[in-house]
């Protein structure tokens, strides 16, 4: 699916990543955690191709990613929408770029939307929505284009406790149901071990991964009343302790 | 209803308190050099009747609106560009510093020499005016974009086209209309100003007219034209910002 191989990128002298190397299978969700600054968004934007890469390479089934393409969405801190675009427009926009009627991508949106219980909010701009509505309208339109690959970069840090795990649920639930493999970057350790088939350890200056942590018990809702997820938690913090 | 409340009964309160304060002082100072209010009222409300009026009112009107609508639709692209594309923006800028705090108006006389004593000249004038303007904020607007939500739209797979389309030009929309809301009241002066000279159309010529007359409350009946014609496009200006960004509201 996704192979990531030796990527290093530096920003003017500044070196930001050095090294990594992963890879992500279909069906399989991956969260790189790392503290604030360390290179995480830097490392999303070269893998949708919003960014290039100085040395290494990053596959999409053995095909190199050079710019972004309609199979990798892209959902980014504070949701991206556009303010311009009332949530529809922002939803079927994707559909838009890659020249679908107009007939046929709003009907996609607005069942999509509908799905994530935003029905009826279809002409609502996103400046009237709360932040977990956005993040459901950003999460639409992730999914309206029907990718391959999603990518997300802290997409609940901005949000309250509750509306942040209902959406954690609300994503995962739309994985058990689409497989859609996911990478997603956070800085929450809860975060990473509830949605996280397998948890990256990203630090340093420049940043490398250290860590790798398998997670067996994810995958189900309920994941967050069991011990094996708060032990997962406490040993992923005891080891932060050590890198961060 | 809502249009009323909105536009008529601040108005009204304007003209009222308006007409107080030149009440008391037209008492203070003589009736030759400021007429009384309710005068210059009923001599604008006769002229209104007329076609004379009208006949000046559209001249000064075309002008000022094919004014606005070449200006803006120069000047809001290049401000785009200049907003999003480095390279134009470091070739045009010098151009831009070094032409924008000249005064336009000192350049009547070599307009009306390319361009003739016609409308056009007057319109090209207004134009540089307001298209400056225009130019400056709509600049200052793209440059101001939230970078994310260009990767928004580039991490669709937006090619340049479709950047410009969704993004640059719906975030500059409400930089150009407020910078042209604003600065409709300075095309109004303007429009005096350019048609104090080689004409005898429009409402500068009205008022120049009536002032070389000693006529005040027909200059009068001028001046209230134009306080009409840039009301007109100020909320004309306002309408269209408001139907073009609706998500402004």
């Amino acid at each position: 699916m996704l192979t990531v191989s030796n990527i290093c990128k530096a920003f003017d002298s500044k070196a930001v990543l050095k090294n990594i190397s992963f890879h992500l299978d279909a069906r399989e969700t991956i969260v790189i955690l790392g503290p604030s600054g360390c290179g995480k968004t830097t490392l999303l934007h070269l893998i949708s191709g919003l960014e290039k890469v100085k040395s290494g390479q990053i596959l999409l089934d053995n095909r190199p990613i050079s710019k972004p393409v309609p199979d990798v969405a892209l959902i980014l801190q504070n949701y991206g929408l556009l303010p311009w675009k009332t949530n529809l427009q922002n939803v079927a926009l994707g559909l838009k770029i890659q020249g679908i009627s107009r007939k046929d991508r709003n009907t996609r949106a607005r069942k999509i939307l509908a799905e994530l219980g935003l029905g009826g909010r279809e002409n609502d701009f996103p400046c009237v929505m709360s932040g977990g509505e956005q993040q459901r309208v950003a999460i639409a339109r992730a999914y309206a284009s029907k990718p391959r690959l999603l990518l997300m970069d802290e997409p609940f840090s901005s949000l309250d406790a509750i509306t942040r795990e209902t959406l954690q649920d609300t994503l995962l639930t739309t994985w058990l149901e689409t497989s859609v493999p996911y990478l997603l970057v956070t800085h929450s350790v809860e975060e990473a071990v509830f949605l996280g088939k397998r948890i990256l350890i990203l630090s340093g200056s420049p940043a490398s991964i250290h860590e790798i942590f398998d997670n067996p018990g994810f995958g189900d809702v309920a994941y967050r009343r069991t011990s094996t997820y708060y032990e997962l938690i406490r040993s992923i913090r005891h080891k932060i302790g050590e890198y961060w | 209803m809502k249009l009323i409340k909105r536009i008529a009964v601040p108005y009204s309160i304007t003209i009222i308190v308006v007409c107080l304060a030149w009440k008391v002082l037209a008492v203070r100072v003589s009736q030759n050099v400021l007429p009384y209010p309710e005068d210059a009222i009923y001599t604008f409300l006769a002229a209104l009747m007329t076609s004379e009026f009208w006949h000046h009112f559209a001249a000064s009107a075309f002008r000022a609106v094919m004014a606005m609508i070449i200006g803006w639709g120069v000047a809001f692209p290049i401000g785009i560009l200049m907003g999003s594309a480095r390279r134009v923006d470091k070739f045009l800028s010098p151009f831009v510093s070094m032409t924008y705090p000249i005064p336009k108006v000192v350049l009547l006389p070599v307009v009306l020499l390319l361009f003739g004593l016609g409308d056009l000249s007057k319109i090209i004038i207004i134009s540089l005016i307001l298209g400056y303007q225009v130019l400056v904020a709509t600049r200052d607007g793209v440059r101001a974009i939230q970078p994310q939500h260009l990767d928004s739209i580039r991490s669709l797979g937006a090619g340049k086209w479709q950047l410009f389309w969704e993004g640059y030009f719906p975030a500059a929309l409400p930089h150009g209309f407020t910078a042209l809301r604003l600065n409709s009241g300075v095309s109004v002066a303007v429009l005096f100003f350019v048609e104090s000279f080689a004409t005898s159309k429009g409402l500068g010529y009205l008022i120049m007219d009536a002032w070389g007359q000693m006529d005040f409350n027909t200059m009068f009946v001028g001046i209230f034209g134009m306080s009409l014609l840039g009301v007109i496009l100020n909320e004309g200006s306002n309408f269209l910002e408001k139907i073009s960004c609706p998500w402004k509201e």
